[in-house]
């Protein structure tokens, strides 16, 4: 079986599943919430970058480029975010995190 | 079956087995190791796919950088490592939907695109040059949003620093805005010192009474 782009995308697709099946198990940590993401984006990377390959056009790898931009900004600010709410709340159960609930 | 084929099912396995450590670790630092393990082997499969510059630049940034980011804040933050029980029941639901996903997204993809042989991609010229094919593509064609894309870092920077930042109390500093306000009246006071007259009967208690204290009006 010679391989073909089928290949790559399935590859992306049962990454973004494993990523979505990481956000249900993990719904209390949220730092392996936040790895999730990164899966899902590393997912949708692969995809880019197998369509870029294959139709001989180097825009995708461009807007790889600036997904991973993206993503560094997201997970700093994201990181950032759950060390102020560590300082103040002691836990990052995202369960607990329920103060503007009411 | 070539040896690219066998490398990409090499590289695909890992890249699967990783991500799934990843997410059914229980002690976060094993998930952020693991997902390093995921980046590196990804890294790969873009090499099999000829970007060679963002696979190095997904071992360097992220590896390198984002996943170090990660750990420091894993260890920093004191987690406990007992995620909670996940009951049975809810883990079988994400299985069940992650499998449904997988599979529908696969069997659609293997439909329309196993014609797409990787000998029919478009061959490259013998001095193609990733590196520098990519850099005339940002600096020309998408130069508005590569400086967007600057600008989104900068902020990142700012805003994390600023969300983390902590005003030490223990420290005295200047605050220079203060320090730009202030006048002249609030630094000098001009006040008028009646002339002290010395006499031989009390020879120590005026000058405690001129050194300190206000004058005498």
């Amino acid at each position: 079986m010679t391989l073909s782009l089928a290949h790559f995308l399935a590859l992306a697709a049962i990454l973004f599943a494993l990523s979505v099946v990481g956000i249900f198990l993990n719904r209390r940590n949220v730092i392996v919430m936040l790895m999730s993401i990164e899966l899902m984006l590393l997912a949708v990377n692969i995809n880019f970058i197998a369509f870029s390959h294959f139709l001989g056009d180097a825009a995708g790898q461009v807007f790889v480029f600036f997904i991973m931009t993206v993503a560094a900004a997201e997970s700093a600010i994201g990181l950032a975010i759950l060390v102020v709410l560590f300082r103040m709340l002691d836990t990052v159960d995202a369960q607990e995190l329920d103060s503007l609930k009411g | 079956m070539s040896a690219l084929t066998a490398l990409f099912y090499v590289f695909a396995a890992m890249t699967i087995f990783a991500a799934l450590r990843v997410i059914t670790a229980r002690n976060p630092v094993h998930s952020a190791l693991y997902l390093v393990l995921t980046f590196a082997s990804a890294a790969a499969i873009w090499m099999i796919l000829k970007a060679e510059f963002l696979a190095i630049v997904l071992v360097l940034v992220y590896v390198g950088a984002v996943m170090v980011l990660f750990l420091f804040v894993v260890m920093m933050l004191d987690i406990n490592m007992d995620s909670g029980g996940r009951g049975f029941w809810r883990s079988s639901v994400a299985i069940f939907v992650g499998i449904a996903v997988a599979l529908e997204l696969a069997a659609v993809l293997f439909l329309y695109f196993r014609g797409a042989s990787i000998a029919d991609a478009p061959a490259l010229p013998a001095d193609y040059n990733n590196t520098k094919a990519l850099g005339a593509l940002l600096y020309t064609e998408y130069v508005y949003p590569f400086e967007i894309a600057a600008v989104i870092l900068l902020v990142a920077i700012v805003s994390a620093i600023a969300l983390t930042l902590r005003r030490r109390k223990d420290v005295r500093y200047n605050d220079p805005s203060e320090a730009v306000r202030t006048r002249a009246a609030d630094r000098l006071r001009m006040v008028s010192v009646p002339p002290v007259v010395r006499t031989a009967a009390s020879p120590g208690a005026p000058e405690g009474d001129a050194a300190d204290g206000e004058p005498a009006k």
